[in-house]
């Protein structure tokens, strides 16, 4: 069994169904990009994935544990949702920063919060307050090192105590892209990272996403960039209409086209591309 | 009588209106965010009779609410909840001028509050969730200041409001300083008090609104 199994998710909005029996698989350490026309159901199979929207039915097993079974999901706790959450990074389009804090304590603050639950466990154990501080005070510093060492990986180091109406779009998105790291999920993914961007910035995050790729670090990229698409994924998915219409590695799915309507969903963002 | 004589007594007046707007804002505040979940919530009992509630204190003339408060209990079931003789400034006519106001007010600022955080995106919800937050926590840590931030403005126009709004206390004969003047001033045809106290009103209002332009000045450090 792959890393991450999704079998037969369906979604529907009312009487629209989204997502009509969606299967794929991801291997640990790949990079799956989603590519297909605005509405084929790209965005909403993310979401669903993150539990941001509750799946109809199907499956969703990841590592061996079982995520999704039909419908359970819309019956659980928002603490098991939230614990099932963690499992995924998700950047989103609009980068969604919390404008209030600097951009070190966007990545600080969810990783803090949970330290927070750590130590309430920790405390159950360690009964002496001197090691409780320590323990504590060592914690907090753990994270805010990783934190900075993601900045770094990011390129924005010297952006640390900036706020995110002082940054660029493509820094946004980076810092976006740090924060989701900062929690060490299992599968990071992007939704459309680079649509709100300026084609200029496009460049800087598209890198950076490339200088993710490694063997831990496991990728589903919801993107329009087909040549990003092409060069960065082990494997790409073409959803139509809410169904996986085509999937291969970048070779077989761009130099190989099967499906008539990739055929035509490629000639047509080509041809935008040549304008 | 003296001009000491009047300045004392329209200072205690004036205490009394302070005192009664200081508790009003206090407890409007909370109470209003409170009433503000009720409007937001999904179940539908709740949402609905919230809107009901604040449909009804918004529709209807404080004066005539400050009557309901003080003098219903009293006539209809003869209870005596508030004391109508005067011993202190917590007198039963104070404590019901105030829970009439900071019901009153707490409708006023439910709704601006949910006007803030209905301006909040969507995303900002969501950034939240995906990073593992609890409900509380995206609140308390992510939504509440930049819904403070939005709703700085409209809610100093309200607090405005109520320093003057507090005047109206007088129906019920809450000694604050509209009623000191007309019971034990203007009765001598003393003339100069009315611009003394509009003096005092525009010195209240003007601190508030330096300290509501400190504030805002305070959060323009971000976007919300």
């Amino acid at each position: 069994m792959a890393y991450l199994e999704v079998q037969n998710l369906n979604k529907s909005f009312g009487k629209t169904e989204v997502l009509k029996g969606i299967d794929l698989s991801v291997e640990k350490g790949e990079v799956l990009s989603i590519i297909g026309s605005s509405g084929s159901g790209k965005t909403t199979l993310l979401r669903c994935m993150n539990f941001l929207e509750f799946a109809d039915s199907g499956k969703m097993i990841l590592d061996g544990e079982t995520l999704i079974d039909g419908d359970s999901v819309k019956k659980e706790s928002e603490n098991e949702l939230r614990k099932k959450r963690l499992n995924f990074g998700l950047v989103f389009q609009s980068f969604n920063l919390f404008p209030q804090y600097s951009v070190l304590k966007n990545l600080t603050l969810a990783p803090t919060l949970l330290l927070k639950e750590r130590f309430k466990e920790y405390k159950k154990t360690e009964k002496d307050g001197q090691k409780r501080k320590e323990w504590l005070a060592a914690e907090k510093k753990a994270i805010n090192d990783d934190c900075l060492a993601l900045l770094d990986r990011v390129g924005l180091t010297e952006k640390a105590n900036s706020y995110p109406c002082e940054l660029s779009g493509g820094q946004s998105q980076r810092v976006a892209i740090a924060r989701a790291l900062a929690l060490k999920p299992k599968i990071l993914c992007f939704d459309e990272p680079t649509s709100a961007l300026d084609p200029e910035l496009t460049g800087e995050v598209l890198k950076v996403i490339k200088g993710l790729k490694n063997k831990d670090t496991t990728m589903i990229i919801v993107t329009h960039e087909m040549g990003f698409a092409k060069s960065v994924s082990d494997k790409v998915i073409f959803m139509a209409d809410g169904i996986v219409e085509e999937e291969g590695t970048p070779k077989e799915v761009f130099g190989a086209t099967k499906s008539e309507k990739l055929k035509a969903f490629l000639s047509n963002v080509t041809d935008k591309e040549g304008e | 009588m003296s001009f000491e004589l009047i300045n004392s007594k329209l200072l205690v007046g004036f205490g009394t209106t302070c005192l009664l707007f200081l508790l009003t804002l206090v407890l409007s505040l909370p109470l209003g965010l409170l009433i503000m979940f009720g409007l937001k919530c999904p179940f539908k009992p709740i949402k609905w009779l919230c809107n009901v509630f604040v449909w009804a204190i918004r529709g209807t003339p404080l004066m005539l609410q400050l009557f309901v408060v003080f003098y219903v209990p009293s006539m209809l079931f003869g209870l005596r909840i508030f004391s109508f003789t005067s011993t202190t400034v917590f007198d039963g006519r104070f404590i019901a001028a105030l829970i009439t106001f900071v019901i009153n007010y707490a409708c006023y600022f439910s709704v601006i509050f949910r006007g803030g955080v209905d301006n909040i995106s969507r995303g900002q919800f969501e950034a939240g969730k995906v990073l593992g937050m609890t409900k509380s926590q995206i609140f308390f840590k992510v939504i509440l200041l930049q819904v403070i931030k939005t709703v700085i403005p409209p809610v100093s126009n309200e607090v405005i409001t109520l320093v003057k709004d507090t005047s109206l206390a007088r129906v019920i004969s809450v000694a604050e300083i509209f009623f000191i003047n007309e019971t034990e001033i203007l009765t001598k045809a003393i003339v100069w008090p009315l611009f003394y106290i509009g003096v005092f009103f525009l010195l209240f209002v003007g601190l508030l609104t330096v300290l509501f332009n400190y504030i805002e000045k305070k959060l323009s450090y971000f976007k919300a």
